[in-house]
C-alpha cells in the first residue's frame, strides 16, 4: 500500500517562493507524471518528497504517517536520478545491493534479490562491470534496478530518459510502462516531454512556476484544459487562440464573434455571459480545415508549411494577425502567401475567459 | 615540406629533451649531495670539485658514532605521519562540509585558512613557544605533530575541497535514500571515489611534515628532535664539514624519497582511476 497526500507544501529559498502551496493526492499503484516548462518546481517536488529538499511549510503524508520531517532513508522511497547517479567504484551488482547491505540484509537474501532484479532488466551478463563500461541505456537500466532491488513504495523519477537518444527512449518509455504493470507500485515521474507525460501517465500534474495548473488523466487535461495555460502546453503543434467577444448566449449556445472573421456559434449549456465579454477561443491544429477563400469561418494567409509525411502542419495568420496552425492528412498543395479559409469543427473549439479560465 | 608524423616525431623529441632537462636540474642537488657523501672531506672541499675519487664509508660511520641517528629517524616517522593522519581526519570532514553543504561564507573561510599559510612562521614562534611552555609541550612528538597538522590542515582541506568539488551531488544523494548516514556517505562513496586525490593529499603532508625545519629546531631539542633537526646539528658547531653534512643529508632524505618511489606507482594509479567516469 502507498497512499501519498501532500498538504499546501511550500518551499522557498531565501525569499524567493518556489512551490507556492501544493495540494496533491497519489494513490495506491498509481503512475503519476509532473510535467511542466523548465524550471516550474517539479524537481524541487520531487526531490521535497523524497526529503532530499527540506520543505519550508506544508505536509507531506504516506500512509497516514508523516514523513515531512524524515530522513530519506526512513521514507521508504527510491530514486532514480536523471544523471543516474551510479556509484562509479562500485560493480553494477555492488550498485544494486548497496541500499540492502546498509540495511544489514542476509548475503544470500540480497544475492537473490539482485539475481531476480537483473532478470526483470536483462542486466545478468553486466552484474560484475563498472558503469563506466556500460552504455547509457545500461546505465539507466541499473539505475533502475537499483531502485526496484529495495521494494520500495514509491518510486522516484526525475526526467530518467533525457540522456538518452531518441530511439531509446521510445524502448526505455514502453519498459517503464510495462514494469510499472509488473511491479504494481506507486511512481512518480517528473518529465518536461508531454508525449511521456501523455503515454505514461494514470494521472498528469501539470505544473507552472510553483502552482498546479491541473490534476487529470491525460485525456482530461487534453479535451478539457482547465485554463489556456493547460490548453496551449499540451498538444503538437500547440494549440492556436483567437481573439473575439460574446455577442449571445443562451440554451441555443454562444454566439461568438471573432476579431478575426464572421460570427461562430458554439454549442454550450452556458449561458450567464453577458454579451459583449471579451473572450478567447481556442482550437487545435486538428480541428482546423483549410477550405475555399469563400467558405471558411475566417480567412487566412500561408505563411509556412511542413511536410512530415504522414501529416502537413500549415501555419497561417488572419488578417488582424493571429497565427493559427493547421494539421491535416491530406496532401493538398498550397503555395505560401496563397489566402485561405478556414473551417473549424466548432464542437471541438475551447472557449476561454481572457484572463485564462475555461468557459466551455 | 614534413609530413605530419615527421612534425609529430619533432614535438615528441623536443618535449622529451625538455622535460629530460628539467628533471635533471631537479636531481642534480641531490645527486651532488649522495656523491659528496661518499667523498673525503678534502675530496668535498676540493676546487674544482673532484668528480673521480675514492668512495668511503667513512662520513657514515662517524655519524653513527657521534649521533643515534634511528632516535632521530623515528621522531620523523612518528611525527609525520601522526601529522598527516590527524589532518586527514580533521580535513576531510571538513572539506566534505564546504563541498557539499555550502554557505555564503565558505569562499571567504578557504581564503582566509589559505592566508594563514602567508604569515611568515617567526611571526607566531613567540606565542606559539610560550603556549607550548606552559603545556609542557616542547621537546615532546604531541607537540611537534599538533604543529605540523595544524600548518599543514589549510592546504589538506583545500585540495581535499577542490576533490570532493568534483563529485557530482547526485551521487551522495542516491547514497542518501539508498539508507546511508552521513558517516557512511563519507566512507562507502566520498573517500572510494577520491582516492587518487586523497593519497596524493597525504603524501604531501607527509613530505612537508618530514621535511618541517622551522618548527622543530624552535621546538624541539633532543627528546623529540627529527631528522631536520639532526641535519642542522651537523650544520654549524665546528665550521663546516660538506662530506659529513651531505652524509646525514642523504640520510634524512632517504626514507621519504623511498616512500615517493614505492607509493608512486600506486598513486598515478588511483589519480587516473579515481575520476568519476
Ligand atoms: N538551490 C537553489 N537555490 C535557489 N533557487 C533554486 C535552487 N534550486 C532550484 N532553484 C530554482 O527553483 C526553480 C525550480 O527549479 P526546479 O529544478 O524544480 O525546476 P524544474 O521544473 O525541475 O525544471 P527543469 O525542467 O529545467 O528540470 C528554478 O527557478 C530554480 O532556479
Ligand atoms: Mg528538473
Amino acid at each position: 500500500m502507498a497512499y501519498l497526500d501532500i498538504k499546501q507544501l511550500r518551499k522557498a529559498y531565501n525569499e524567493t517562493e518556489i512551490l507556492k502551496g501544493i495540494d496533491l493526492e497519489i494513490n495506491d499503484q498509481e503512475f503519476v507524471v509532473f510535467v511542466g516548462p523548465s524550471g516550474c518546481g517539479k524537481t524541487t517536488l520531487l526531490r521535497s518528497i523524497a526529503g532530499l529538499e527540506e520543505v519550508t511549510s506544508g505536509q507531506i503524508v504516506l500512509d497516514s504517517t508523516d514523513i515531512t520531517q524524515l530522513p530519506p532513508a526512513k521514507r521508504d522511497l527510491a530514486m532514480v536520478f536523471q544523471s543516474y547517479a551510479l556509484y562509479p567504484h562500485m560493480s553494477v551488482k555492488e550498485n544494486m545491493s548497496f541500499a540492502l547491505k546498509l540495511a544489514g540484509i542476509e548475503k544470500a537474501v540480497i544475492e537473490k534479490k539482485v539475481k531476480e532484479t537483473a532478470e526483470i532488466l536483462e542486466l545478468g551478463p553486466l552484474l560484475e562491470r563498472k558503469p563506466k563500461d556500460l552504455s547509457g541505456g545500461q546505465r539507466q537500466r541499473v539505475a533502475i534496478g537499483r531502485a526496484i532491488v529495495r521494494n520500495p513504495k514509491v518510486f522516484l523519477f526525475d526526467e530518467p530518459l533525457s540522456n538518452l537518444d531518441a530511439a531509446l527512449r521510445i524502448q526505455m518509455r514502453l519498459e517503464l510502462a510495462k514494469l510499472h504493470k509488473e511491479l504494481k507500485t506507486t511512481m512518480i515521474y517528473v518529465t518536461h516531454d508531454q508525449v511521456e507525460a501523455m503515454t505514461l501517465a494514470d494521472k498528469v500534474v501539470l505544473l507552472n512556476q510553483g502552482k498546479i495548473e491541473q490534476i487529470g488523466s491525460p485525456l482530461d487535461l487534453y479535451t478539457k484544459p482547465a485554463n489556456k495555460f493547460v490548453a496551449g502546453f499540451l498538444g503538437m503543434p500547440r494549440m492556436s487562440f483567437l481573439d473575439g467577444k460574446i455577442v449571445s448566449s443562451g440554451t441555443e449556445g454562444i454566439q461568438v464573434q471573432l476579431a478575426a472573421g464572421e460570427n461562430v456559434s458554439l454549442p454550450t449549456r452556458e449561458t450567464s455571459l453577458s454579451t459583449g465579454t471579451p473572450v478567447s477561443l481556442g482550437v487545435r491544429p486538428e480541428h482546423v480545415s483549410i477550405s475555399d477563400v469563400a467558405n471558411g469561418h475566417l480567412q487566412a494567409r500561408l505563411e509556412v508549411s511542413e511536410h512530415l509525411g504522414s501529416d502537413t502542419y500549415y501555419y497561417v495568420k488572419t488578417p488582424t494577425n493571429e497565427s493559427i496552425t493547421i494539421r491535416s492528412d491530406n496532401q493538398n498543395k498550397v503555395n505560401d502567401n496563397e489566402a485561405v479559409g478556414l473551417q473549424l469543427d466548432l464542437t471541438q473549439c475551447h472557449l476561454f475567459e481572457k484572463e485564462g479560465n475555461r468557459i466551455y | 615540406m614534413t609530413t605530419l608524423k615527421q612534425q609529430k616525431q619533432i614535438h615528441a623529441i623536443l618535449l622529451g629533451t625538455l622535460s629530460w632537462t628539467i628533471a635533471l636540474i631537479l636531481f642534480f642537488p641531490i645527486f651532488w649531495m649522495v656523491l659528496t657523501s661518499f667523498k673525503t672531506e678534502i675530496d668535498a672541499f676540493a676546487t674544482p670539485p673532484s668528480i673521480f675519487f675514492w668512495p668511503t664509508l667513512e662520513n657514515y660511520l662517524t655519524i653513527n658514532e657521534r649521533s643515534d641517528y634511528f632516535h632521530f629517524a623515528w621522531n620523523s616517522v612518528v611525527v609525520s605521519f601522526g601529522a598527516t593522519i590527524a589532518g586527514m581526519i580533521i580535513a576531510i570532514p571538513a572539506a566534505f562540509s564546504m563541498a557539499f553543504y555550502e554557505t555564503k561564507r565558505t569562499k571567504t573561510t578557504l581564503l582566509w585558512m589559505l592566508s594563514t599559510k602567508m604569515l611568515p612562521p617567526v611571526g607566531v614562534l613567540m606565542p606559539i613557544y610560550l603556549i607550548f611552555k606552559d603545556f609542557s609541550l616542547l621537546d615532546t612528538k604531541t607537540g611537534l605533530t599538533i604543529i605540523y597538522t595544524l600548518i599543514n590542515l589549510p592546504i589538506m582541506v583545500w585540495m581535499i575541497y577542490t576533490y570532493f568539488k568534483e563529485i557530482p551531488k547526485d551521487i551522495l544523494e542516491a547514497a542518501r535514500i539508498d539508507g546511508a548516514s552521513v558517516m557512511q556517505e563519507i566512507l562507502l562513496v566520498l573517500i572510494p571515489m577520491t582516492k587518487g586525490g586523497l593519497a596524493s593529499t597525504a603524501l604531501l603532508s607527509l613530505i612537508l611534515s618530514w621535511n618541517e625545519a622551522f618548527w622543530s629546531l624552535n621546538l624541539t631539542s633532543s627528546e623529540a628532535a627529527p631528522l631536520t633537526a639532526l641535519v642542522a646539528s651537523y650544520s654549524s658547531p665546528e665550521g663546516l664539514f660538506w662530506a659529513k653534512l651531505s652524509a646525514v643529508s642523504t640520510l634524512a632524505c632517504a626514507p621519504i624519497l623511498i616512500f615517493g618511489w614505492v607509493s608512486q606507482k600506486q598513486l598515478v594509479r588511483g589519480l587516473s582511476f579515481g575520476a568519476v567516469k
